[in-house]
């Protein structure tokens, strides 16, 4: 493993899972080049986490890790060993589909034993173990009940403990919780966490949810046209985005118009760093801003006006008009709502942080 | 698609899911290409037995006395007769259909849901009750027919309206299921229509697709129909060509092979409808 | 179409659309509003049950009531105890080996091809073609097809001789079979097949890629899919599916009656000779019975089919 990755789990190493290397995948189907000479290492125990839009080819990846999917050129390495046209039934790799993917026709318990069963384990065994992941994942009094007899995110549970039931080298999540409501998402996102961190089980996550993605992983990989565009810490795609791409897909930015001078960016006023000054073109430029970035000032000689604020929780949204058909987005305190009422004349104060450009 | 892709990628010996694709495939062809034997045979079998001339040699004199009228009421009047009653009967048992069922499932959809299961049940009972079945118990009932309204082969509307319950009811059905009546009626409702112009301007126009493939399957169902027509002593086409059958063969082999095609004509315009449709909804959507 | 349900002068029967306290005389009515509407409400489907009881249920009720009465009119189970006579046991045991074998061959071999369709593209010209056809011909039974068959394998048929001058096979060196069962279950087979792809594909098409994935994962192999995973998820729905060809292959009349002119060999036809010669026997309900014990074995099936269905649309619904 090189230098850069960090494994911010505290599982990580005394687990001793298994190191997975994905070197030059390419998959084309038919027009469409869904894997594009795709790299990616997992350190043991770790957490990656896809994240891209649909057909980014996040999921392809994922299934050709799992021996879903066949690749066109590239190897998969599984703890140093080539498995790339080893058939997915002899890979050990426990797999959480997206939703619908319990036996209907089996019992919780009887799905979490269907993988241990295939392997021959003795029935009190068997059962033992079924018991055990059910427990893991919360279920246990449910072990009973049919698939059809369990809600989204029990199903989802079960899905989990039968991925590890088999004890498999490395578990694999396709869009576990995009079926979900967005409670028990959150919730069953951060268990998710907690039992990858128990089992230290290296771990590749495939999502398209940014906040899922940043919330889970100890990296990661922000893809785009079957290529990763960034992988790292979620701290560091989230505050420094390497490009406008990922900047635009890790949260809402205002794009902002902005002039380039002696590396920084003068935006409304304000003088910004840039996240990346010597590749920045010099001029005209636009520079993405994030809401959580701009301040709002209620000033009666302010160049801006409140268009609109909208409540959101905690936390509001405000979207000021400035001279020059801008329109910029601030989050404000839900608390200043009664003041920023539309037509308000405020002034905006832009945070000195650094600053990609689109 | 996958054919062209699995030729152009470096074969790699092994790849489990090319394998099984290919395999599928040759599957796939092998039980299509023997049924298909097996299903075409008879159909090219009447094609030729119909065109089959005197010494061996084709001709067509079977098929152009079917398409000349006058000439075939002439040579055949049975076979003309029987003809003109089916064609009557269809139009006779489509409007009643569409009279009796069409606003009655509608209208229990709409104000008598408790009596949805009932309903249901009653029109899918004529599948538990074979035709042979049905014509003993019609046999009375058809005495009173005959003494009201005589002994016209088109009296069999009536029977042949309760043949085509189930299948009617299960396409008009389908089409309520696929959109939501009940919204749609309270909105209507709320916008000042009555009970009347809710069914007729409301929920019809948007079961259309399912109305008419219930009347194409009752057309292909009464063309078909021998049963009834033939144990209560009164003539269709099935009827005439059974009859026929006695005496010229060729003919009636003709007039099947016609009517068969016919009802695929029919059936396949019904499945073009139902794609057109949803088509369209893929489009909007 | 709504005048019988209709009445213009008088407001809307539905609670919802009355203004609250208009007209309403609580102390008055013994029925509250909302079931006054839901009695009015009943008129509008009079017509459909008038015509369901004088074309459906009446002749039900006769065939029920027939079967248990004399011909002096008296009630007597005598005709059902003449269903144990010999020819008409053979009939029964005749249509029902006819019904299973005929279903069990269209089943499997109908299964076969819709399996080979979901194995296609979705949405493919090959599927859409097969549907298609198989629409039709599952409805084509009766006469047509019955001569369909006599111009293929019949005396002077197609296949019969072009067997016999080309290839010198004689089709009937051991007599005319297509006349007899051996010929019905061939006929029958043609449209059961057929059938046998409607009902059976949405079995198949709700059968999820995820199982199969699910189980690849979890180390199954494609035998230990089919043994533990498929088979028993489509085990319900072809068993149903059997179930339905066989009613369907015992209620068919059309064809063997086209086909089988001399004697009868299976209860539809037995129930035939009965009406167009009842007077003979001296027992004009026989037929009624045997039209019951046809209704009974049919519905017997139908409810289990019901029930498989059932658990067939939990699991793959």
């Amino acid at each position: 493993m090189t230098e850069s990755v960090q494994v911010t789990g505290a599982a990580a190493a005394d687990r001793g899972g298994v190191a997975v290397r994905l070197e030059g995948l390419r998959r084309r189907f038919g027009a469409v080049q869904a894997l594009d000479g795709l790299d990616l290492d997992l350190a043991p125990g770790e957490l990656v986490a896809l994240l891209g839009p649909s057909g980014c080819g996040k999921t392809t990846a994922l299934r050709v890790l799992a021996g879903l999917e066949d690749t066109d050129e590239g190897r998969v390495l599984v703890g140093g060993r080539d498995i790339t046209t080893l058939p997915a039934n002899r890979r050990d790799m426990g797999m959480v589909f997206q939703a619908y993917s319990l036996f209907p026709h089996l019992t919780a318990q009887e799905n979490v034993e269907f993988g241990l069963r295939l392997r021959r384990r003795q029935a009190g065994d068997r059962r033992r173990r079924a018991a055990e992941m059910l427990e893991l994942v919360g279920i246990g009094k449910h072990a009973g009940r049919y698939p059809h007899q369990l809600s989204g995110g029990q199903q989802q549970r079960v899905a989990l403990a039968r991925a590890l039931a088999i004890e498999p080298q490395v578990l694999l999540l396709d869009e576990p919780l995009s079926a979900l409501d967005a409670k028990v998402r959150v919730q069953l996102r951060d268990e998710i966490r907690r039992i990858q961190v128990e089992v230290g089980i290296t771990t590749l996550f495939v999502t398209h949810d940014q906040e899922e993605a940043l919330a889970v992983a100890d990296r990661v990989g922000v893809m785009r046209d079957g290529r990763l565009e960034q992988l790292g810490p979620p701290s560091e795609v989230y505050l420094r985005p390497a490009t406008p791409f990922v900047a635009d897909f890790v949260g809402l930015s205002n794009r902002l118009p902005g002039r380039v001078v002696n590396g920084a960016v003068e935006v409304l006023g304000a003088r910004l760093p840039l996240i990346d000054p010597l590749a920045a073109p010099t001029g005209e430029v636009t520079a993405l801003v994030r809401p959580e970035a701009v301040d709002v000032v209620v000033d009666p000689d302010g160049p801006g006006r409140i268009l609109a604020a909208s409540f959101l929780g905690s936390m509001s949204r405000a979207t000021v008009a400035m001279p020059g058909d801008v329109l910029v987005v601030a989050q404000v305190a839900s608390a200043r709502l009664g003041e920023l009422t539309p037509g308000t004349a405020v002034r905006v104060a832009l945070h000195e942080v650094p600053t990609p450009l689109a | 698609m996958a054919g062209l892709t699995l030729g152009q990628a470096p074969t790699r010996r092994g790849r489990p899911s090319a394998r099984r694709a290919r395999r599928q495939r040759l599957f796939r062809w092998v039980v299509v290409a023997v049924l298909a034997v097996f299903f075409l045979l008879p159909l090219f079998a009447m094609l030729e037995f119909t065109t089959r001339g005197a010494g061996g040699k084709l001709s067509f004199d079977t098929w152009k006395l079917l398409f000349n009228w006058g000439q075939l009421s002439q040579t055949y009047p049975d076979l003309s007769a029987g003809i003109t009653a089916s064609a009557g009967l269809v139009v006779l048992t489509v409007a009643l259909m569409l009279v009796l069922l069409v606003p009655t499932v509608i209208w229990v959809r709409l104000r008598l849901p408790g009596l949805r299961r009932v309903v249901e049940f009653i029109c899918l009972l004529p599948l538990t009750i074979p035709a042979i079945v049905l014509v003993v118990g019609l046999a009375p009932v058809y005495a009173w027919v005959t003494y009201f309204l005589g002994g016209s082969s088109l009296t069999l509307t009536f029977a042949y309206t309760i043949l085509v319950l189930p299948y009617a009811y299960r396409a008009v059905d389908a089409g309520l299921s696929a959109i939501d009546v009940r919204t749609l009626a309270e909105a209507a409702r709320s916008l000042g229509a009555g009970w009347g112009t809710v069914m007729w301007r409301v929920v019809l126009p948007n079961i259309r697709s399912a109305v008419l493939s219930a009347a194409f399957l009752t057309v292909a169902l009464v063309l078909g129909e021998f049963t009834l027509a033939s144990l209560l002593n009164r003539s269709n086409v099935q009827v005439a060509i059974n009859l026929l059958g006695k005496s010229s063969a060729t003919m009636s082999v003709a007039v099947s092979l016609a009517a068969l095609v016919l009802a695929f004509v029919l059936l396949l315009l019904l499945s073009l409808v139902g794609r057109g449709r949803r088509r369209a909804q893929e489009e909007t959507s | 179409m709504s005048a019988t349900v209709r009445h213009p002068a008088e407001p809307a029967p539905d609670p919802a659309a009355t203004a609250p306290g208009g007209r309403s005389r609580p102390g008055r009515a013994r029925l509250s509003r909302s079931q006054l509407g839901h009695a009015r409400s009943l008129v509008g489907v009079v017509p459909f049950v008038a015509f369901v009881t004088v074309f459906l249920a009446i002749p039900t009720i006769v065939v029920a009531v027939g079967a248990f009465t004399g011909d002096d009119g008296r009630p007597t189970l005598s005709n059902l105890s003449a269903l144990a006579n010999g020819y008409i046991i053979d009939a029964f045991t005749r249509s029902i080996l006819l019904s299973a074998t005929t279903a069990v061959i269209g089943a499997i071999l109908g299964a076969l091809l819709a399996y080979a369709l979901v194995t296609a593209k979705e949405g493919g010209l090959l599927r859409r073609i097969v549907t298609a056809a198989a629409g039709v011909l599952a409805q084509f039974g009766g006469v047509t097809l019955a001569f369909a068959f006599l111009a293929t394998i019949g005396w002077s048929g197609f296949v019969t001789v072009f067997l016999r001058e080309h290839l010198g096979i004689d089709l009937y060196s051991h007599g005319v079979w297509l006349f007899d069962l051996p010929g019905l279950v061939l006929v029958y087979t043609y449209f059961q097949v057929p059938l046998m792809v409607i009902v059976f594909l949405p079995a198949l098409d709700g059968i999820r890629p995820q199982w199969r994935e699910a189980t690849e994962s979890l180390g199954g192999s494609t035998w230990q899919y089919w043994r533990r995973v498929a088979g028993p998820l489509l085990a319900p729905a072809f068993l149903g599916s059997t179930l339905l060809l066989f009613a369907n292959a015992f209620s068919a009349y059309a064809t063997a009656a086209a086909l089988v002119s001399q004697g009868s060999p299976i209860v539809s036809l037995q129930i035939r000779s009965a009406l167009t010669s009842e007077v003979v026997l001296g027992q004009q309900n026989l037929g009624k019975a045997m039209a019951l014990g046809m209704v009974v074995v049919v519905a017997v099936v139908m409810a289990l089919y019901a029930l498989l269905q059932r658990r067939t649309a939990k699991w793959l619904g």
